[in-house]
Order: structure tokens, then sequence, then C-alpha cells
């Protein structure tokens, strides 16, 4: 099997893998980095973002014979103590009900207000509209998204 | 109004307590039943069980409170809301509690089930009982220090003061407290004096969420585990016949291959390899049983309806002769599709099954009840068997069924190795455990303009509505008032799904209400505001509604939402109703883009009694509603020939955020016991939307999702 060197948070991994094998299942259970969440494995509800080169990208349409020399950032990585902008705001709104899709949600917005500093609702929404929240928390994470891009100024 | 909170108890018998070997003193308390004289808490914290206890209360000797209680979370924030109660009694500033999810044993469990939004309920007068009880302990152990009267101490962030100055923090005291009788007649706070309950407090487990730590079942590992995937029959009907494995076995990293019943399981090094060696199965299936499709469920259930095969569930004055008697009859059919559950954390479960024990770690609703069926299905005695629970990455009713603990619990044993079972999303979706589809019939009577009788018939798949909810309104407003059901067997497994049964009565009949008062040509609001006037007073003590809460939350919503006072363009939809103790009001604006309606905004008003916790009673608040929208508008889940026909998230359309309403959540002030809130903002959600679309386009809808039938006439 090939091995793969990986730089994920800033730290190299040599990883022994199938080229098949999407990043998303090489994180939850090789690197023990769950953050990443697994929700339907075909890049429809965006539970397994993560940043690639600074993009928010879908972890499990990712595979192993592509990532190499990729600048790849997890939840895990996203601030030492969950110090990022978009993670306090969302703790300051408390946007979690089952919690399970919002570090994909996270990552999303986190790529999001790179690219665009002063969104309005419309853009947020449009932004948002990959992550499924089966809990429908999504009022909160327009909000949360409003409050990180204040932060974020 | 019945409040059914299930209370007597002995306060000397239902709390116990230890000194803990390593300091600290140990409080153990079971909510529902007296506890055994023999038993009492442990003296190690890490010997809780929870077989005496429903759970346990730690104060260090430094202070601080940590809560150790089994119940699960699924996302309706309970584990934050239940110890608020603790703590406010208790008198401990929160910052100052820290709770821990503990493992779970299956004996004595009364009520350890997250379902039916009832664990704040049940548990508001006990949790509060034993807080105060707990405080008390401490208060007196102070007074034999200081020497003086109890009554002269009083606390607050959990110090004892007296009306000399001095001072103690709570673990100061925590060992002469424990050493103490455990005292009777305490005297709860009155709800204006809480400091804890009504505040705002974030979900307890916030910081973990939003770093990505372990919490939920499929983040949970052991060394030595295997990672399972499992084939099951393509079609529900089907049953396995042979296969072939010898290309799965070829894939580097699979340990074993396993047949159990007409399931196959791969073993594998990680779950990758296991989800894409099961997909490299050949396997050859026959037909068992009927292979239906939705097409057989419509035809059946519309005969069901217009049949005569009905069980009666209640029966008030004569339905018949009301009809018979009556200028005209109005009846309508409202017809709903089966739904998967489709939690975001798709089915997972632990299982390490050996000779001496059987551990299962994993996110279950039902803890108790899957530890019985796995020690069955394994021959084992009950006592061998233990459940951890995980965090939920949501349940929707879907984790009531433990149909994948024993799975894994059966790999596992045929395996002798620790088994993880991870579901992929297309397992999820098609090995489901649905809410069944449901047809409605609601017929009135008219006479002299009035209605004098109500006739509902429902058509389910499996199952009827249970319980109270043929009591619900209009029970008690319409002297002649019949509730008839009938069911028929399929081989689809159906079962529970966030508010049974009511999460589409409620839009077949808030829908209907509407379309009644058209025709009498009486204005909407009035129309449920006097049939609620009929019931006020009612000595019926099935009917657990509150005619008088009902009527404020329909109230209240009228003036929150501007209800017919809107701009030009935006279009509104009523709707009211009671269940699971909870009485809403929703009012939808709608405006029409591109001729499509665009639900805008939700106005919700809730009377669910005390708010125990705002912050995570309106995240509930919104989740439901939009739950309630979101399926609605989109909710579609057929068969063919026994196999469902979405399979993932690219065909079966969840609601998202660019298609979301804002909720605008207004509580009514009240000092009664809390109600749940985990699922009854979602029946009303339907109508309000079904509602809103008729005043912006003339369309009447009868059938979800709306998306798909917005262009149906009056059947
Ligand atoms: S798991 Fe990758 S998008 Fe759903
Ligand atoms: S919080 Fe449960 S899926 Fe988003």
């Amino acid at each position: 099997m090939p091995i793969y060197k990986l730089k994920i948070n800033g730290q190299s991994h040599s990883v022994e893998a199938d080229p098949d094998t999407p990043l998303l299942w090489v994180l939850r259970d090789h690197l023990n980095m769950v953050g990443t969440k697994f929700g339907c494995g075909i890049g429809q509800c965006g539970a397994c973002t993560v940043h690639v080169d600074g993009s928010a990208t879908r972890s499990c349409l990712l595979v192993m014979s592509v990532v190499e020399n990729m600048e790849i950032t997890t939840i895990e990585g996203l601030s030492d103590d969950a110090s990022h902008p978009v993670q306090q705001a969302w703790k300051e709104i408390d946007v979690p009900q089952c919690g399970y899709c919002q570090s994909g949600q996270i990552m999303s917005a986190a790529a999001f207000l790179i690219q665009n500093k002063n969104p309005n609702r419309e853009e947020i929404r449009d932004a948002m509209s990959g992550n499924i929240c089966r809990c429908a928390s999504y009022n909160r994470i327009e909000k949360a998204v409003e409050v990180a891009a204040d932060k974020m100024s | 109004m019945k409040t059914n909170l299930p209370l007597s108890f002995n306060r000397r018998s239902f709390i116990k307590t230890s000194t803990l070997a390593g300091g600290g003193m140990l409080i153990g308390f079971n909510l529902f039943q007296a506890c055994k004289p023999e038993v009492a808490p442990p003296i190690d914290i890490s010997q809780l069980n929870f077989n005496d206890f429903n759970a346990f209360i730690k104060i260090a000797d430094n202070g601080m409170v940590t809560i150790f209680s089994p119940n699960p979370e699924i996302g309706q924030g309970v584990k934050t809301a239940m110890p608020m109660l603790i703590a406010e009694e208790l008198d401990v500033s929160w910052d100052k509690v820290h709770v821990v999810q503990g493992a779970l044993d299956t004996k004595n469990f009364t009520r350890q089930v997250a379902g039916g939004s009832q664990s704040l309920r049940h548990g508001w007068e006990p949790l509060r009982q034993t807080g105060a009880t707990a405080r008390q302990m401490l208060i007196n152990a102070a007074a034999v220090i200081w020497k003086v009267d109890p009554k002269e101490c009083k606390t607050a962030n959990g110090v004892i003061t007296n009306s000399n100055g001095d001072m103690l923090g709570y673990g100061e005291v925590v060992k002469e407290a424990a050493a103490l009788e455990v005292p009777e007649n305490i005297t709860l706070k009155e709800p204006k004096d809480f400091k804890i309950i009504g505040q705002d407090i974030s979900n307890v487990d916030i910081d973990k969420i939003i770093t990505g730590k372990p919490l939920y079942g499929m983040d949970y590992k052991e060394e030595g585990m295997a990672y399972a995937s499992v084939l099951r029959p393509p079609a529900f009907g089907k049953k396995l016949i042979d296969f072939d494995d010898t290309a799965a076995k070829a894939i580097t990293g699979v340990y074993d291959i396993i047949k159990f019943g007409d399931k196959i399981a791969v073993l594998a090094k990680d779950t990758w390899t296991a989800m894409k060696a099961k997909k490299a199965l050949k396997a050859n299936w026959e037909i068992d049983s009927k292979l239906e499709s939705t097409e057989d469920h419509d035809r059946i259930l519309t005969d069901l309806l217009n049949g005569e095969a009905f069980e009666t569930l209640r029966e008030d004055g004569d339905v018949k002769k009301a009809f018979i008697e009556a200028d005209e009859v109005i009846e309508r059919i409202y017809e709903s599709p089966f739904l998967p559950h489709n939690c975001m954390e798709p089915m997972n479960f632990f299982a390490d099954v050996t000779p001496e024990k059987v551990r299962l770690v994993g996110p279950i609703q039902t803890p108790a009840g899957t530890a019985r069926r796995v020690a069955d299905l394994l021959e084992r005695a009950p006592e061998d068997v233990s459940v951890e629970m995980t965090r939920m990455g949501g349940g929707f009713g879907r984790r009531l069924y433990g149909d994948f603990a024993l799975e894994v619990a059966e790999i596992s044993k045929i395996a002798q190795k620790p088994v993880k079972l991870v579901y992929s999303r297309e397992d999820d979706m098609t090995a489901g455990v649905y809410r069944p589809s449901i047809k409605y019939k609601i017929g009135v009577s008219i006479k002299d303009r009035k209605i004098t009788g109500y006739h509902l018939k429902e058509a389910s798949v499996n199952s009827n509505m249970y319980g109270l909810i043929p009591n619900f309104f209009p029970a008690g407003a319409i002297e002649n008032y019949q509730v008839d059901v009938a069911s028929y067997q399929s081989n689809i497994s159906t079962g529970a799904w966030r508010a049974p049964y009511t999460n589409f009565l409620s839009f077949a009949e808030q829908s209907f209400f509407d379309e009644l008062a058209e025709i009498l040509e009486i204005d909407k609001i009035q129309l449920r505001l006097d049939l609620l006037q009929k019931v006020k007073g009612t000595t019926d003590d099935r009917i657990e509604y509150s005619p008088e809460r009902l009527e404020n939350v329909i109230k209240v919503a009228v003036d929150k939402s501007g209800w017919g006072s809107k701009n030009e363009g935006v279009f509104q939809g009523f709707s009211a109703y009671y269940c699971h103790n909870t009485h809403v009001a929703e009012v939808a604006d709608v405006v029409l883009e591109n001729e499509i309606p665009v639900v805008k905004k939700i106005t919700c008003v809730v009377d669910c009694g005390i708010v125990v916790n705002p912050l995570g009673a309106k995240n509930q608040i919104e989740g439901g509603v939009i739950d309630g929208v979101g399926h609605a508008m989109y909710g579609n889940f057929s068969f063919n020939n026994g196999t469902p026909q979405d399979q993932n998230f690219n065909s079966y359309r969840l609601i998202r955020i660019n298609e979301t309403p804002i909720v605008e959540t207004h509580f009514i002030e009240s000092d009664i016991a809390p109600t749940g809130l985990g699922e009854p903002t979602l029946p009303p959600a339907g109508a309000a939307v079904a509602n809103a679309i008729k005043a912006a386009k003339g369309i009447r809808v009868y059938k979800q999702p709306f998306i798909e039938n917005m262009n149906n006439k009056a059947p």
C-alpha cells in the first residue's frame, strides 16, 4: 500500500492507505482526528468540510492520491483554543443542537469569511447552503456568521 | 387540566449519601421510586452504578459540583436543563457545576428514555427536591459545626453563612454532611426566587462541539476493534440466497466476512475498507414475501379510508345521526408519504461480546430496552449486559430502536472481537424505521350553519395513533365527535418519528379548520376560539389540553404576527395545536417569488410552562418549526417493489439554510411546571404554511410534500 505525506494543521503525517481512500476516513480512523464528520459520503451534506489550501472542501470526496502536498486544516487546527472568531461566535450564539454538523458548518463559515469579509444575509445563506443541519439550527448559523464577520473586521 | 406528574415520594428514601474515599460527598438519587433500604452510593467514584440510582451528585471538598447523569442527549438540551434544576435548589453558581454522562446499567430504569419530550417534565419536581435536600444537609452540617439553629443559616453561590457572619463553603462541610440523616419536608424555591432557572445557559458540550472533540458514537474507538459494514437485503420482502465474497476478501485490510441471518457483515481495519469491501460482495437475493410499492400503499390506504374496518378510539354523542340530519357534510382527505429520520450522524454502535460480559457503547434513546433485547438475543443474563451512551447526532425517534445495537452484538459474538458497526448514509436511509404513510379523512356535519359533528378517520401503515391523541383539540368542542383508525400490515419497518402522528394530523386538522371557516364564511381565528369556548369547564378528564392556554397562545400569535395587517405581497397562514403537554400557535408569512411560495417567517408562540433555559428552549423551537416546514415542503420517500427510491441526500431533499424561514419565538410567561419542547412546535408548522399557500395562490394543498402538490385541487 502506498504511503502518503500529508500536511495537516501545520504538521506532517505519513499515512499508509489505498489511493482511493478519502481524506475523511484517513483523518477519522488513521489519525484520530474525529472532529471532521461523516454525513453522506457524496459531497451533499458538508459535515466533512475541511480547508484545503484555504478553501472549504468536502473531505469525503478528496482521495489520497490527490491530497499530497496540499495544506489541510481541520476543525482541530482552526485554532489551538477555540479562539477563532467563528468558534467564538458559535459559542456566543449557542448554535448547536445535536452538534454533529457543526464542525462542518464552522469550517464552511471560516473559509467563506476569508473571501467575503462583509457578507449580507443572502450571501451568508447562499454560502452555507451546502451544509445540512438536520436539527435545523439554521437561524443561529446565519446569526453566528454575522457575528463572526463583525469579530473579524 | 391535569398535570400528571409522577410524584409521591418519601424524600428520606429516594436520596442516599456517602463519603467518597478520595474526599467529598456523593449523593445518589432515584427520581421515581424509593431506593431499596440496603443500597448506598459507592465510596469510589469509579464504581458508580446506575442500577439503584438515576443519577449522582458529587460535591468535592473544593466545592465543585459534578452531576453524573445517564440521561441521553439527542440535541434537545436535556443534559443542560436537568442539571440546572439541581443547581438551582442546591444554590450553587452554574460555573461550579460540571456534568458527566454516566454509563448505564440496565436494572430499575424509569423514564431513561429520550423521547416524547417528557424528560424535563418528569424531572421537574424530583430534581429540584434532590438539590434542595442536598443543600439542607450542607446547612445542617454547618449548623452543627457552628452550634447554631440551621434556620439561622443562609446559602448563596455554594457558600453557607449565618447571622454571626461566619462563612463556610460547601466543600468544607461535605464530610460532616454526608454522615447526617437525609432531612424531610424541604420547601422548594418560589419561581420568583429562581437564579438559574430562566437564565440563558449554553449547551454543556459547546466547547467540545466547536473544537471537534470526540463525543458521538461515530467517534468512539477502542484498541483492537474492527470496523463493520453490513450488506442488507436490497428490498423489504427479500432474503439472502447465497453470496460470493472473493473480491471483498481480496481487499487489503479486510479481516472477516460474516453471515448472520439475511445480512452479511464485512469486518475490516477501518471504516472505508469495510464500506468498500461491502460494495465488492456479490449476493443473490430472492423474494421472501410481498414487494410493496408506494402505489400499493396509496390504493390500500384509500380503500381503508373508504371502508368499514375501523376501530373507534373515541366516540362522543352520535356522529352518524348528526351526519344524517345535517344540511351539509364537508369531507376532505389529507395524505402523507413515508419519511426517513435522517439523523445527521448515521446509525452506529460498538459491542464487545466476551464470555464474561457484553459491553455496548453508542448513541441510543432506549438503553434499558436495548440491553434487554441484546441479552435475549445472545441468551445472556441481563446483568452481563452494560450500555454506555454517547452523545447522539440527532434522534428524531430513530434511536428509540436498537436494531443496530442488536446487529453489532451479534457480529461481535460471532467474530469474537470488539466491533464498531457503521452505517453508510445509504444504509441509514434504506434500513430505516420510517414514519409510516398516513391518510386522514375529516368530515363535519353542518346544521343551521353550526358544526354539529366531527368524524376523523385515520388509515395508516402498520400502526395507528395511540394514547391521548384522540382527546386532543377539537375533542370536547363538538358534541358529536368520533375518531376511527385502521391500519394495513406491511413488511416495511415503521416507527416513531418526531411527534408521532401529530406531525401530520395537525396539518390535516388545522388545514381543515381554515377551509371550514372559508366555507362557513367565519373568521378563521374566531372559528377556533369559538370551538375552544365550548371546552372550557369541561368535566371530561380525558381532555388534557387547556382551552384557556390554547386560546391564549392563539391570541398572542395574532398580536405578535401582525395577523391581518401585513404588507401587500405577504400572505399569512395560521395554525394552533396542543401535543406533548405544550400549547403552540404559529403564523407563517409566505411570499411568492416567480409564483413559487417561499416561507419567509414563522411567528411561534409557545406555552410550555416555566422556561428552564430560554436559550436552549428557543433553539429547539426554531429547530422543530423549521423541521416541520422542511418536511411538509420537501419530505418524500417512496418504495418500488420493496426498494426505497432514495438512498442519499443527492435525491432526498432536506431543507437547507437558504430555504429557511426566520423563526420568531414568544413564550407565554408562566409558573406552571415545564413541559416538553423537542416535539410540539413541529406539528403546527405544516398547516401554517399550507394555509399561507392558500392565501397566496388560492390553492389548497392536501398532500405532502407541498413542493409536488401545490397545484392539486380539492378531491
Ligand atoms: S460527508 Fe462529505 S459532504 Fe457529506
Ligand atoms: S446540530 Fe444536529 S445536525 Fe446540526
